[in-house]
């Protein structure tokens, strides 16, 4: 089957610029992210996701190569326009302990509200609808610091739905979350996706919910000179990609019960 | 939070508004009969003309400049610490009122002149100059922490020069200048108030312009960025908005400590949430509330004498700042 595409990368170079010059992270990215899908990152700490998934909403200025938004390049895109197209969900501190859930997702509507950002009948709908999306409706009018981590990334979530968004980047939406938690994050995204056709891109290091609930892996290679692989969880399981990207000296990847085993032993 | 809490959060602070103007109308360091006061706010009075004079020309400017400056400062005060991302931010820390004390100290100590409106001019321009300095560094720099330190050096240069000043000054110019740091209400006459009013009126609307953006400014620069804010144009505004209504009340009034720090603290644990679109005007009424009460204080009850404004202001501001810190754990917007 052949989807929509939502971002699509041309010769892409990824990283930052600073006094030293440039430090490129990964050069040459020719990546297509599909609608309608849950695509999982998978990588090390410091193969560059987070630069990644920064530079593909316009976070970060490209080095090199092409982003291109539902066929559009993304310099065309004016800021409020660009709002409206890519949400993204980040690890980043922020100060909302004391605002309400309601009001966090509310700030979803930024783009969509006025001068004042007064909502209107269709944003409160927006917004309800957000948190019944992601289950925490009972939780609308608790402080954002009385909730769990969970809950918290559930919260941003309803936020990035409420923006409404057809393309959603999330930077490790699962991290810090006990295992029903994240399954459930998961499975809204999935659901998300299936349903509303929205593109989703998030990344991970949780290998186990990828395998099983992302419909395309990407697997980001440390060295920033290896290719960056992409392929469906069957595909990558089936030709030894996932086994060669995970395998190391203590650890290899068994394709039968697709999870990391020690070398040692005899499964 | 509820309709009816927040109509009673207004309703209270508008009440709590007009009695202390009107306390600070009928209270002072001199002794005027209720009766006779009324009489002469309505011109009906035929009295004792220096009464008249007090009520007028002396309480009636002091009331309004003390309700204006206290609801100028905290309303910087809150968009600085919502911009810097730090709860003790305050107009002071970005070496804006050090600004203004070294255009003073400059005027009335190297240049001898000590005219109520040189020293006015002399404030303006000292506070205009580090607030382009800011500026300028803030195109350069995009932390808004390393910012906020830079703030803190400038601030730090201008009292290096301003104690050289000191230095070298004779003992009557360095106590008329510690006199003017000692901040105060009571020296805006009625014909130079609607220049502090309307520049103060003017940046407080600027500020209320600004509530969807700072609300964004909540959620960091990179959340607002996707959320469509141009984050380096918000944070100019800002930076404007915050240091003309410093500037201008530091150069009417002098440099007063606290306000600016304290009272959007206040504020939030008045409404419990941080959400501007109630917070700021909020704080701009509690602002104006507790310059009102500061300023009334500052009257020692029988005696006739009058404290100096910083004298007072600490001592509502500090505690307030101290429990917050050592609350911080159960306060919501800590966390």
């Amino acid at each position: 089957m052949k989807r929509a595409i939502a971002i699509s990368t041309h010769q892409l170079s990824i990283g930052y610029t600073g006094r030293g010059g440039r430090r490129v992270v990964r050069a040459d990215l020719d990546l297509q992210l599909p609608t309608g899908e849950v695509t999982a990152l998978l990588g090390s700490n410091g193969a560059g996701k987070s630069t990644l998934l920064k530079t593909l909403c316009g976070l970060l200025p490209a080095l090199h190569g092409d982003i291109f938004i539902e066929g559009k390049p993304l310099a065309g895109y004016r800021s409020g326009e660009l709002a409206t197209r890519v949400g993204v969900v980040l690890t980043e501190r922020t100060q909302t302990g004391g605002i309400s859930v309601y009001d966090l997702v509310s700030l979803g509507r930024y783009p969509h509200t006025g001068f004042f950002g007064t909502l209107r009948e269709e944003d409160h709908a927006a917004i309800q609808q957000a948190l019944v999306t992601v289950g925490i409706a009972d939780k609308a009018d608790r402080f954002i610091s009385e909730l769990s981590d969970g809950e918290r990334q559930k919260a941003f979530i309803a936020k990035v739905l409420a923006q409404e968004c057809p393309i959603i980047l999330l930077d490790e939406p699962t991290a810090f979350l006990d295992v029903t938690s994240r399954m459930e994050t998961m499975i809204t995204l999935r659901r998300l996706a299936h349903h509303e056709g929205k593109a989703i891109l998030l990344s991970t290091h949780d290998l186990d919910t990828a395998l099983q609930l992302a419909d395309k892996l990407w697997l980001q290679p440390a060295n920033p000179a290896e290719n960056m692989i992409c392929g469906t969880p069957d595909q990558l399981v089936d030709n030894g990609a996932l086994a060669r990207f995970f395998g190391s000296q203590t650890l290899r990847f068994d394709p039968e019960t697709r999870r990391l085993v020690p070398v040692t032993s005899k499964k | 939070m509820t309709k009816r809490k927040l109509r009673w959060i207004y309703a209270g602070l508008s009440l709590a508004l007009v009695a202390l103007f009107c306390g600070g109308l009928f209270y002072g360091a001199v002794h005027i009969p209720f009766k006779d006061v009324v009489r002469i706010l309505l011109r009906s009075y035929e009295g004792k003309e220096a009464w008249q004079h007090i009520v007028l020309e002396s309480r009636l400017p002091q009331t309004v400049t003390a309700l204006l400056a206290g609801a100028s400062l905290a309303v910087s005060g809150l968009m600085l610490q919502t911009l810097f991302k730090n709860p003790l931010a305050g107009p002071s820390i970005l070496g804006i009122s050090d600004g203004a004390n070294l255009g003073v100290a400059i005027a009335m100590i190297y240049l001898g002149a000590a005219s109520y409106l040189t020293t006015i001019v002399a404030a303006l321009i000292g506070a205009f100059v580090v607030l382009l300095i800011i500026l300028g560094f803030s195109r350069k720099v995009s932390s808004n922490v390393m910012l906020l330190i830079i703030g803190i050096m400038v601030g730090y240069l201008a009292s290096s020069v301003i104690a050289i000043l000191n230095f070298h000054a004779s003992a009557d110019k360095v106590h008329q200048f510690v006199m003017w740091g000692m901040g105060d209400f009571s020296g805006v006459s009625l014909s130079k108030l609607p220049w502090l009013a309307g520049f103060s009126v003017a940046g407080l609307l600027c500020a209320l312009l600004l509530t969807k953006p700072l609300n964004a400014l909540l959620l960091g620069d990179a959340y607002a960025t996707n959320l469509g804010v141009n984050v380096r144009r918000a944070r100019l505004l800002i930076l404007i908005c915050t240091g003309v209504l410093t500037a201008v009340v530091t150069a009417f009034c002098g440099p007063i400590s606290f306000i600016g720090l304290a009272v959007p603290h206040i504020a939030r644990l008045l409404l419990g949430s941080s959400n501007h679109r109630h917070l700021l005007p909020v704080t701009l009424l509690a602002g104006a509330c507790i310059a009102l009460l500061c300023s009334m204080l500052t009257v020692l009850p029988g005696s006739g004498n009058v404290l100096p404004l910083s004298a007072i202001t600490p001592i509502i501001g500090a505690p307030v700042i101290i429990y917050v810190i050592v609350n911080r754990k159960n306060i919501h917007y800590f966390n």
